[in-house]
């Protein structure tokens, strides 16, 4: 771990964008949009220095922008594997088996949930609703959801990922996003 | 009976068809808004009054009524906050409009920010959505590079601009003053109202929030008139909805259908009725998991509306429907939902602090019966003393499902008691 950070030029240009959405007194509301690219540009975590920077770059004490950071979940305050394997136990998801689809890929990973495997892929992790209950279950990894899992194709997932290759994002059976699988009768014209 | 393809607001809500300007502007989006900022700002108010659309976000207060409170004059700005961070529990439809229409959001977004006298928009997204933050983010430029936004907007002569903003994982941001918070780069914790956001809401301006299918659904309303609108549903209930059924159905879908229609009917038709046949079903939660189940015996007749459902002791809401058949182990559901408030309580209140951490551990060992029945009444009173003591309604969003569980369910919650005190005795 370096203990400096500063972003790329191509970030720094993202980030003066994305002050240039809020009034010029209010540079702290960019702290979440730069706390997410900070986050990208640092593998997928937020070290101290990366939080020291943006104390600095945002004018905002460096205990806010801990708080801040703390505070929401996608905020990874530890190093996490290069693929976050974050899986919806809500109830819609529960209710259509996601504990089946989590136990599938701990027997499969050989790992807990809040573990990350020994070779640094896959960093598992159980959360809240993730908002495509008519798609459940699901998981999300990285930015992609993947939906309408099974055992099955959560494992064959995997083994894509693993394997560097991008599996299909959203539903993983022959459906049109969230239009009934079969038997619709909407917008059809 | 059922609601015909040719009066469905959203068109693309599958993502069949293209979801940029070309496609929009195919669909009718963007055809004629200059025509629709001419009315001026009071008519566009009145007219949205009049069609009796109220808020799609899960309270239903009149939209037009919010709107009207906005000052028509003063030396701040305003500005139009669209809510687009979409986490209740069983509800995904702003994410179909996000990723699947998101020209027909920001035609409304330029017709209701004009109504309010806003020449600023933020549309908050909740962080998980990052594709649909990037399809919005792309829209937005191609209407900025079409003149649809920015200095002279749809050739209005008002200035527009649009700013997406991502969230970063809090269901709380959800509420409208904890997503102000978050906006100006803060923990997203609500706010004490008053003052409300319309006197002072986003950077200590005048702010009127509204969510992502209530602003969607502006411009069709003015362009086909509030009579077309109101049509569709019960009085103090108009329109069209789009409801999302989950869990134990066997084709789980969103679809936009009339509001009022038979939960029956919206069940069989669409989602190709409960698993196993209703006779199977056991209990729906109508509107997202804040609010109390409906147990099967009360689920036909039953229209889904906000007045309907209010009777049967539950709501609306969003309009996520969450259906659980007979296999469901229902107090496992519902603390289930208990873990999920407990997880997404902010921390402010002690209430709701303390209050969820109590609900979802008492639950817990009444999943597997080991509790006394004299308890059922505790936390019964325990969700007595969560809600309406906090700042916000999360607090009675976590009661709510627990208390429907104990008005419904008590039954199976003092027999599964009864089987684990024999099981300790033998």
């Amino acid at each position: 771990m370096t203990d400096s950070f500063c972003f790329t030029p191509d970030n720094a240009e993202t980030a003066r964008v994305i002050l240039s959405r809020y009034p010029a007194n209010r540079k702290q509301s960019a702290l979440l949009p730069f706390l997410d690219l900070a986050q990208r540009q640092n593998g997928g975590w937020l070290s101290p220095p990366v939080l020291r920077f943006l104390s600095e770059t945002l004018d905002v004490p460096e205990i806010k922008v801990y708080e801040v950071a703390s505070f929401y979940t996608m905020f990874n305050l530890k190093p996490v594997g290069r693929y976050h394997l974050q899986f919806c136990r809500t109830t819609p998801c529960w209710l259509r088996g996601a504990e089946t689809i989590e136990n599938a890929v701990c027997t499969h990973l050989k790992a807990r949930m809040g573990e990350t495997t020994p070779d640094g892929l896959f960093t598992l992790s159980r959360v809240e609703c993730l908002g495509a209950c008519v798609n459940a279950p699901l998981l999300q990894v990285n930015d992609d959801f993947y939906e309408d899992l099974t055992e099955t194709t959560v494992i064959t997932l995997l083994d894509d990922l693993a394997q560097g290759r991008q599996p299909t994002v959203g539903t993983q059976v022959k459906r049109q996003t969230s239009a009934p699988i079969v038997g619709r009768c909407t917008l059809v014209s | 009976m059922f609601l015909k393809d040719k009066d469905r607001i959203f068109t693309n809500l599958y993502g069949d068809k293209d979801w940029g300007l070309a496609g929009a502007r195919a669909r009718g989006i963007w055809q004629d808004t200059k025509t629709l900022l001419e009315k001026g700002h009071e008519t566009i108010i009145e007219e949205v009054k009049t069609s009796g659309l109220r808020g799609r976000g899960g309270a239903g207060f009149s939209t037009g009524m919010k709107w009207s409170f906005m000052p028509k004059s003063g030396d701040m700005p305003s500005y139009l906050v669209v809510n687009a961070d979409e986490s209740e529990p069983g509800t995904c439809k702003d994410r179909d409009i996000l990723r699947h229409d998101p020209h027909r959001l920001l035609e409304g977004c330029v017709i209701a920010a004009f109504a309010i006298r806003a020449h600023t928009v933020y549309i908050y997204v909740r962080g998980e959505f990052y594709n649909e933050a990037m399809r919005l983010q792309a829209a937005v430029d191609e209407a900025y590079a079409a003149g649809l936004l920015g200095k002279n907007a749809c050739g209005s002569d008002w200035a527009m601009d649009i700013h997406v903003h991502r969230g970063a994982g809090a269901y709380i941001c959800g509420e409208e003053t904890a997503l102000l918070e978050s906006l100006e780069g803060n923990k997203g914790q609500p706010r004490l109202k008053p003052p409300f956001p319309a006197g002072v809401g986003l950077f200590g301006c005048p702010t009127t929030i509204n969510n992502v299918e209530t602003i969607a659904v502006v411009p069709e309303i003015l362009r086909r008139g509030p009579a077309w609108f109101s049509s569709f549903g019960r009085p103090n209930n108009a329109g069209t909805k789009i409801f999302c059924i989950s869990g134990h159905v066997n084709t789980p879908c969103n679809v936009e259908e009339s509001m009022s229609i038979p939960l029956k009917d919206l069940i069989e038709r669409h989602a190709g009725g409960v698993r196993g046949g209703w006779d199977n079903l056991l209990a729906i939660i109508p509107g997202g998991s804040s609010v109390p189940l409906v147990p099967a015996d009360q689920c036909d007749p039953l229209l889904m509306d906000y007045d309907a459902l209010r009777e049967v002791g539950s709501g609306l809401g969003t309009a996520g429907v969450i259906v659980m058949d007979k296999s469901t182990d229902i107090v496992a559901a519902i603390a289930n939902l208990s873990y999920f408030y407990k997880h997404e309580s902010c921390g402010q209140c002690t209430p709701c602090r303390e209050g969820t951490g109590w609900l979802w551990r008492m639950l817990t060992r009444m999943v597997s019966g080991n509790a006394q029945p004299e308890e059922i009444d505790q936390l019964w009173d325990l969700t007595k003393q969560i809600e309406g003591h906090t700042i916000c309604a999360l607090g009675d969003a976590a009661a709510w499902p627990v208390q429907g569980l104990i008005r419904h369910f008590r039954p199976e919650l003092e027999r599964r008691m009864a089987v684990a005190r024999e099981r300790r005795v033998a």
